[in-house]
C-alpha cells in the first residue's frame, strides 16, 4: 500500500524533492540481471529520458516503477516519501500512469468505456460515463488531446490509440507520466503533435519520464537524460549540456558508425517488376492500393514508412503468404499472386529469399534446433532428404557451416533458438536466407532488437550481396536504417506510394511529409525525387500548420477505416 | 395437433430449457471473463448429486440445493486453480473435471446409498413442486389465455422462474454495472484491467464463481425439480447442449434464451415422439437428438453469421510488458 | 535458457503428476473405507500377476495406444482433439462394413481390410472439424465434441434401423464371418500343456498397435510431413511464411489423428466383440486425452501410459469384482491424471524449475 496520506499528491512544502527518486533498484529473471543497482532522480515538472538501446533495462525498470514486476532490491521515493508499489493500483494512487509500448486498450470498447476502466465512481455504470464524458471535453481542450469518446478502439489510428491511453492516465489524475517508446508507431508529424502534448503537460506542472532510444527525441524535448545500458545506469546528464554524439557512445560504449560503409550501386536489369499491386485484409480492408515498384539487380531499395501502411503486406505477397491482384515479375517472369503456385515455396523456388520482419513470429521456430532452423522454409530440398525420411545428418553439417561463416555464438547447432539472442537469432536467418545466393532477396526489420554489433555485421551482409549484383528490397520503420542502408528510397503511406528517389538527395523532413501522405515544398525540394499524385492530391490549406494537416489526413485515413469495420 | 397438446410440448419445452439456460449463463459468465468451460456437464452433474443426495437424507430441498451449489463451486474452484492460478489449460482442465464429476458422483452414491450409483427418490420437502401463479385458477376457463397461463406459465418450480429471471439480470449486471464492464474487459483483454489496477486473478475468480453458481442451481434443478432423485450421468450430455446454445448465442443473455428455448424444443419433441412425418419424410428421433450439435457446428462454420468468442478466451494471463 | 534439463521435464514431471494422482486416488479408497494397500495388490494381482490378466490388460491398452498417438498426433499441429470416441465409434462402422459384406479368404486379409476400413471412416469423421477449424477458425474442440455426439446418434440410427439383422432385439450388427477372427494371445501363445491367456480378449491387434507407435515416431520426428506439423503446431505464421499451408498440414494431422482414433474399433470389434454392439468404445477415445498427456505426445510415452490405464482397467474391474469399490474409481483416477499432468502442469513444473535453478546457481 501507499503510505503517503495525501495520496501522494505534492504539497508546497515537498514539492522541491524529487517528484521520483529510485536508489538501489535491482532485478533479476532467472540467470539474466535486468536492473543493476539503478538511482535515479526526476525533478517536478520536468521531463526526463531514459535512453539505451534495446534490452537495456529501460522497460523493466518502469515496469517495476508501475508496479507490473517487483524489484528484487532498493527503494522508490514518490515527492520524497517512501512509497511501496507492489502493484498498478498502488502506482495509480501515487499518482503514476503508464503509456505502454503496447497500449493496453480493449478493442471493441468505446473511448470512454477504456477510460473508465477501473477508475469508475461507482457500481453502476451510467453515472461515472456522464463524469468522464464531461472530464475528456475539458482535457481535450486543455493540452491538444482530441477524440471522439463513443468511438471504438478498433477503428482509431495508432496516433489517436496513445492518445486514448493517456487520457486514461490523465482522467485517473496522474502527476507523473510515464511513455514507453511512444514514437515507434507514429509519423514524424504524429510525434510532433505528442510532444507538443508533452510539452502542455510539462507546463501544467506534470512530471515525464520519456523511454525511447532515439538519440533525436531526447534532443528536442527532455531536460534531463539517463543513459542505460546492459541493466546499468551509466549516465545522468543535462541535455542542454550534451550532444547525440556523446550519448550513442555512453548508450553503446563505444563510438558508432552511423554510417554504412559502402560503394555507389552499380544497377544493373531489372529484377523486381511490380505493376497495380492490390491486397485486401481479412476484415476486407484494402491494404494495398496499386503498388508500382521496381528493384534493379546490385542495388537497395529502402521502403520508408510508419509500420501499417501496407509494407507488411507488400512483404508478405512477395514471399508468397497473402494474395493479392495485380502483376509482380521477377527475370521478366511473372509471379503466381494467388492461388497454389504463390506460396512460400515457389517464391523460394524462383530465388526470392525472405528475412521476415518478425522472426520470432516468423523467421523461427524458438523450440526447434539451430539445425532445424537453418533449413526452415527450405526443407523441401532434396539435399536434406533420403528416401522418404529427411537427412538429419546433412542439415547439422550445413548448419555447423552457416554458424562459423556468419560466427553465430555460441557456435552449437544442437541449441533450440530460444537459447539463442535476438543478434545470434538473426543471424541465423540471415545466413538462412543469404546463403541461398537469392537473385531477390526481401529483408524487413532486419535489426529490430539486434545488438549493435550484430546489426554492422547484418548490414554489412546486405551490402555484400548487393555488390555481388543481387537486388534487394528493404523494410524498415527506423529512417535511418532506411537512409544509411538504401541506394533508392520508396515511401508508402496508407498502402500507396507517395514518393520515390535517390537516397543520397532524400532528407528527415522530407521524408516525414511523404510518410503522413503530404506533399509540399519540403518534398520538392529533394533532388531527383518523384512525388506521387496521391501525396498532393488534396492541398493542404496553407493558413493550416503541417501538424493540422497531417492530423486531418490521419483522420480520414481512419474514418475511411471505421466505415470499412461498420 | 390442438392447443392443447401444442401448449404441452412447450410446457415441456420450458422445463427442459431451464437446466440448459442455467448453465449456459454459467458458461455465459466464465467465458465473457476469458475462462473457457467445457466442465459444465461436470459441474451439473456433481450439483444433481449432492443436492438429491442431501436433500434425501434431510428431507429439505432447499439444503439440498445449497449442497449442489456448494459441490459445483468446489469444481469451479478447481478450474480456477487450474486455470487462472497455475495458468494450466482450459480445455484440458474442463475434460478433466467432467471426468471427476462423473467418477466422484457414482462412487460417493455406491458408499452412501448402495443402490448402483443413484440415490434414493425423492418425495415431499425433498423436491421443488410447482408454483400455481396467482389467479392460474381463475383464469383457467377464459379462452385461450387461459390455458397459457394455466399450463404454461403458471406450475412450474421456483428454479424454473429463477432460471428465466437470470437472464434479464444477467443482462443488466453485463451491460450496465461496473462488475459487467470489468468482467467484459477481462476477457478481452485482460492487460487492460490489470494496468488499471483491478486484479484479473479476483474477476476471473469472481466470474468461475459466479459459474459455479449458476451450474448448481441447473444441476439441483436436473436431480430435485425435473426428476426425482439422481441416477448415474443423468445430466446426459446437458452441460454440451449448453456449450451449444452459448456459441449459438454468440456470447449473449438475449440470444441464450432463444437457443436454449430452441434446443429445449427439440428435446421435448424428441421425448414425445419418436419420429416425425413431414410432408411424407420420416425424421428419426436420432436426427432430432443430433439436431443441437449440428446447428452448432454450422454456426461454427460461419455459414449463418460468425459466432467471435470473446478475444482472450482460453489464454492464460500473463503480465508483459 | 532451458530452465531444466529434458529428462526432468520428459520423466520426472509426468512421474511426479502420477504419484499425486495416485496419493488422491488412494484418499479417495480410505473415504469409502477399503484400504488402498490391499485394493492396490488386488489390482496387480488381477492384471499382472496371471497372463490372463495381462491378457486384458494388454487388450484395453490396445486400445489406448491408438486413441493416445491419435490425441498425440493432434497436439503435434497444436489442435486438441476431443473427438477420438466419435471417430473411433465410426471406425467400428468401417470395421462392421468391411467384415459383413467383403468375403474374406483368411483374417490377416481381413485384418488388413478392416484397418483400411476402420482408419478411412475415423478419418472421414475428423475431416469436418478439420476443415472447419484449418479454413473457417471454427473451435476443433467444439466441433470434435459436437461430432462425438452426432457419431453417437448415427451409429445408434444405423444399427436400429439399418444393421440389425431382421428379428434381433439388440442394436447391433449381426455376428462377423469366422474367416474374420483375429487370433487372440490364447490362440497364439498357448500349448496343450502349458494354457495362456486364457480367455483373454487381447489379439493380434496389440501387434498392430506396436507398429503404429513406430510410424508415428517415424512420421513425427523423422519425416518431412512430421518437420511440418510440428513447425505449424509451434507457430502457424512462421509455418506460412515457411510455405506450409495450414489448411493442408491441419488437415493432414486430424486425417492421421482420427484414422489413428478409428483403428482401436479393429480390436474392439473385429479383435473382441466380433460384431458391432453401440458401447464398444466406452470411453477409450477420452482416456487417449489422459494417455497422451501423460506420455508427453511421444509414442514411446504413450505406448507405457497406454500399458498402465490398461492395467488400471483390468485391475478396476478386479477391484468391483471383489471389493465395494465401483468400477468409476478408474474414472476418478483417469481424471485426476488429466487433471495433473494436463491442466495443473504448472503446479508441478514451476517448483521444479525452481529448484533447477538454484542447483545451477550453486553450481555456478
Amino acid at each position: 500500500m501507499v503510505d503517503v496520506t495525501n495520496g501522494g499528491r505534492p504539497d508546497q512544502a515537498a514539492s522541491t524533492a524529487p517528484a521520483i527518486e529510485l536508489k538501489g533498484i535491482s532485478k533479476a529473471f532467472g540467470p539474466v540481471q535486468a536492473n543493476k543497482d539503478i538511482a535515479i532522480r526526476v525533478m517536478p515538472g520536468t521531463i526526463h529520458g531514459i535512453i539505451g538501446e534495446n534490452g537495456a533495462g529501460k522497460s523493466t525498470l518502469m515496469s517495476i516503477l508501475y508496479g507490473f514486476y517487483k524489484a528484487d532490491a532498493g527503494e522508490v521515493f514518490i515527492h520524497g516519501r517512501k512509497t511501496e508499489i507492489p502493484d498498478s493500483q498502488a502506482a495509480i494512487s501515487a499518482g503514476i500512469g503508464m503509456v505502454f509500448q503496447h497500449f493496453k486498450l480493449v478493442e471493441n470498447f468505446s473511448v470512454l468505456e477504456n477510460v473508465i476502466l477501473g477508475a469508475e465512481d461507482g457500481p453502476l455504470l451510467r453515472p461515472s460515463l456522464a463524469k468522464a464524458r464531461g472530464v475528456l471535453k475539458q482535457l481535450a481542450a486543455e493540452y491538444e488531446l482530441n477524440v471522439d469518446p463513443d468511438a471504438l478502439i478498433q477503428n482509431l489510428s495508432v496516433g489517436h490509440q496513445q492518445r486514448v491511453e493517456i487520457l486514461k492516465s490523465l482522467y485517473r489524475q496522474a502527476d507523473i507520466l510515464i511513455l514507453d517508446e511512444p514514437t515507434g508507431v507514429l509519423t514524424p508529424a504524429e510525434a510532433d503533435h505528442l510532444f507538443r502534448i508533452l510539452d502542455n503537460l510539462r507546463r501544467e506542472g506534470k512530471t515525464i519520464i520519456l523511454i525511447t532510444h532515439k538519440l533525436r527525441e531526447i534532443m528536442e524535448i527532455t531536460d534531463t537524460v539517463s543513459v542505460m545500458r546492459r541493466g546499468e545506469m551509466t549516465a545522468t546528464v543535462k541535455t542542454a549540456e550534451t550532444d547525440p554524439a556523446e550519448l550513442a557512445e555512453l548508450m553503446v560504449g563505444r563510438k558508432v558508425l552511423l554510417r554504412v560503409d559502402k560503394t555507389h550501386a552499380t544497377p544493373g536489369k531489372n529484377v523486381l517488376e511490380v505493376r497495380d499491386l492490390r491486397v485486401k485484409d481479412d476484415k476486407g480492408i484494402v491494404r494495398l492500393k496499386g503498388v508500382d515498384l521496381d528493384v534493379h539487380a546490385g542495388e537497395i531499395v529502402g521502403i520508408a514508412g510508419v509500420s501499417g501502411n501496407g509494407q507488411s503486406e507488400l512483404l508478405e505477397v512477395l514471399g508468397g503468404y497473402a494474395d493479392g491482384t495485380g502483376q509482380i515479375s521477377l527475370n521478366g517472369q511473372s509471379l503466381d499472386l494467388t492461388g497454389k503456385h504463390s506460396d512460400g515455396q515457389s517464391r523460394r523456388a524462383r530465388g526470392i529469399a525472405h528475412v521476415p520482419e518478425d522472426r520470432q513470429r516468423e523467421g523461427l521456430i524458438m523450440n526447434y534446433f539451430a539445425w532445424e532452423n537453418a533449413a526452415f522454409g527450405y526443407h523441401r530440398d532434396p539435399k536434406y532428404q533420403s528416401g522418404l525420411l529427411m537427412n538429419h545428418r546433412a542439415m547439422i553439417e550445413d548448419t555447423e557451416r552457416k554458424i562459423e561463416k556468419f560466427d553465430v555464438r555460441p557456435p552449437n547447432a544442437h541449441l533450440t533458438a530460444k537459447n539463442f539472442s535476438g543478434g545470434n537469432q538473426q543471424k541465423i536467418v540471415v545466413a538462412r536466407e543469404i546463403e541461398r545466393d537469392p537473385d531477390l532477396l526481401l529483408v524487413g526489420q532486419p535489426t529490430r532488437g539486434v545488438d549493435i554489433g550484430a546489426i554492422e555485421f547484418i548490414h554489412q551482409q546486405i551490402v555484400a550481396l548487393r555488390d555481388q549484383g543481387k537486388a534487394v528490397l528493404l523494410v524498415s520503420v527506423e529512417l535511418d536504417e532506411i537512409l544509411s542502408l538504401s541506394d533508392r528510397i520508396v515511401v508508402m503511406f496508407d498502402g500507396e506510394i507517395m514518393g520515390y528517389g535517390p537516397a543520397e538527395t532524400a532528407d528527415q523532413v522530407g521524408l516525414g511529409c511523404l510518410m503522413a501522405g503530404l506533399g509540399g515544398a519540403d518534398t520538392e525540394a529533394m533532388q531527383g525525387w518523384t512525388i506521387s499524385d496521391a501525396a498532393s492530391a488534396e492541398p493542404v490549406d496553407p493558413s493550416k500548420s503541417l501538424i493540422e494537416a497531417v492530423d486531418e489526413k490521419l483522420h480520414q485515413k481512419e474514418a475511411r477505416e471505421a466505415r470499412k469495420n461498420g | 395437433m390442438d392447443l392443447m397438446t401444442v401448449l404441452q410440448v412447450l410446457d415441456s419445452t420450458v422445463r427442459l430449457a431451464t437446466p440448459l439456460l442455467l448453465a449456459c449463463l454459467a458458461g455465459l459468465f466464465s467465458e465473457r471473463a476469458g475462462i473457457f468451460d467445457i466442465g459444465l456437464e461436470g459441474k451439473m452433474l456433481a450439483a444433481a448429486f449432492f443436492s438429491a443426495a442431501v436433500a434425501s437424507l434431510t428431507g429439505s430441498v432447499w439444503l439440498g440445493l445449497s449442497a449442489g451449489i456448494g459441490a459445483s463451486l468446489v469444481l469451479s474452484g478447481i478450474h480456477g486453480l487450474a486455470s487462472i492460478t497455475f495458468r494450466g489449460n482450459q480445455l484440458i482442465s474442463g475434460v478433466a473435471i467432467n471426468f471427476l464429476a462423473a467418477g466422484m458422483t457414482v462412487l460417493i452414491a455406491e458408499d452412501w446409498f448402495s443402490q448402483g450409483g443413484r440415490t434414493p427418490s425423492l418425495f415431499g420437502g425433498g423436491r421443488f413442486e410447482g408454483i400455481t401463479l396467482p389467479f392460474a385458477e381463475a383464469l383457467r376457463g377464459v379462452p385461450v389465455i387461459g390455458p397459457i397461463y394455466y399450463e404454461l406459465i403458471s406450475g412450474h418450480s421456483i428454479l424454473v422462474y429463477v432460471g428465466f429471471l437470470t437472464v434479464p439480470l444477467t443482462w443488466w449486471i453485463l451491460f450496465r454495472t461496473r462488475f459487467g464492464l470489468r468482467l467484459r474487459a477481462v476477457g478481452e483483454n485482460p492487460a487492460a484491467v490489470d494496468t488499471a489496477g483491478v486484479s484479473v486473478v479476483g474477476l476471473r475468480f469472481a466470474a468461475v464463481a459466479i459459474c459455479g453458481v449458476l451450474c448448481g442451481i441447473a444441476g439441483a434443478y436436473l436431480a430435485t425439480g425435473l426428476q426425482a432423485g439422481f441416477v448415474k450421468d443423468m445430466t446426459a450430455g446437458r452441460g454440451f447442449i449448453a456449450l451449444a446454445a452459448l456459441i449459438f448465442a454468440k456470447w449473449r443473455p438475449w440470444y441464450a434464451l432463444y437457443s436454449c428455448l430452441l434446443f429445449g424444443l427439440l428435446q421435448a419433441v424428441a421425448l414425445r415422439y419418436q419420429s416425425i412425418e413431414v410432408g411424407g419424410l420420416v425424421i428419426p428421433v436420432q436426427f432430432m437428438d443430433a439436431l443441437p450439435y449440428i446447428l452448432t457446428v454450422v454456426i461454427l462454420a460461419g455459414f449463418v453469421g460468425k459466432a467471435i468468442p470473446p478475444r482472450a478466451g482460453g489464454e492464460p494471463y500473463v503480465k508483459e510488458r | 535458457m532451458d530452465r531444466m534439463p529434458g529428462w526432468a521435464d520428459a520423466i520426472l514431471v509426468p512421474l511426479i503428476s502420477l504419484l499425486l494422482a495416485a496419493f488422491l486416488s488412494a484418499l479417495v479408497i480410505i473415504g469409502i473405507g477399503e484400504s488402498p494397500v490391499a485394493a492396490f495388490k488386488l489390482m496387480v494381482d488381477g492384471a499382472l500377476m496371471r497372463s490372463a490378466g495381462w491378457g486384458y490388460t494388454l487388450y484395453y491398452a490396445t486400445n489406448f495406444i491408438f486413441t493416445g498417438l491419435a490425441v498425440a498426433v493432434a497436439f503435434h499441429a497444436r489442435m486438441f482433439n476431443i473427438g477420438g470416441e466419435g471417430q473411433a465409434m465410426i471406425g467400428g462402422l468401417g470395421v462392421a462394413l468391411v467384415c459383413l459384406y467383403i468375403p474374406w479368404p483368411h483374417w490377416s486379409l481381413a485384418l488388413l481390410g478392416s484397418a483400411v476400413g476402420a482408419s478411412l471412416f475415423g478419418a472421414a469423421w475428423a475431416l469436418i472439424p478439420a476443415y472447419l477449424q484449418a479454413k473457417r477458425g471454427s473451435h476443433i474442440v467444439i466441433t470434435t465434441i459436437m461430432f462425438n455426439f452426432i457419431a453417437a446418434a448415427l451409429l445408434n440410427y444405423v444399427l436400429v434401423n439399418v444393421l440389425r439383422p431382421v428379428g434381433a432385439m439388440d442394436p447391433a450388427t449381426a455376428k462377423f464371418p469366422d474367416a474374420t477372427h483375429l487370433p487372440t494371445f490364447q490362440d497364439m501363445f498357448s500349448t496343450a500343456a502349458d494354457p495362456m491367456f486364457r480367455g483373454a480378449p487381447a489379439n493380434v491387434t496389440f501387434f498392430l498397435a506396436v507398429i503404429a507407435c513406430v510410424l508415428v515416431w517415424l512420421l513425427i520426428w523423422r519425416t518431412r510431413l512430421g518437420y511440418e506439423i510440428r513447425a505449424l503446431g509451434h507457430s502457424e505464421p512462421a509455418a506460412r511464411y515457411a510455405g506450409i499451408s495450414p489448411v493442408r498440414t491441419v488437415v493432414i494431422a486430424m486425417l492421421i489423428s482420427g484414422g489413428l482414433a478409428g483403428l482401436m474399433s479393429v480390436n474392439t470389434t473385429q479383435g473382441e466383440a466380433e460384431r458391432l454392439i453401440l458401447n464398444s468404445i466406452e470411453g477409450a477415445g477420452f482416456i487417449g486425452i489422459a494417455v497422451a498427456l501423460m506420455g508427453r505426445n511421444h509414442p514411446l510415452g504413450v505406448f507405457l501410459a497406454a500399458i498402465l490405464f490398461g492395467f488400471l482397467y483390468q485391475g478396476g474391474a478386479e477391484l468391483a469384482l471383489w471389493t465395494t469399490i465401483p468400477r468409476e474409481l478408474i474414472v476418478v483416477i483417469q481424471a485426476l491424471v488429466i487433471l495433473f499432468t494436463g491442466a495443473l502442469d504448472n503446479m508441478v513444473r514451476m517448483p521444479l524449475e525452481r529448484i533447477f535453478l538454484s542447483f545451477r546457481r550453486r553450481k555456478s
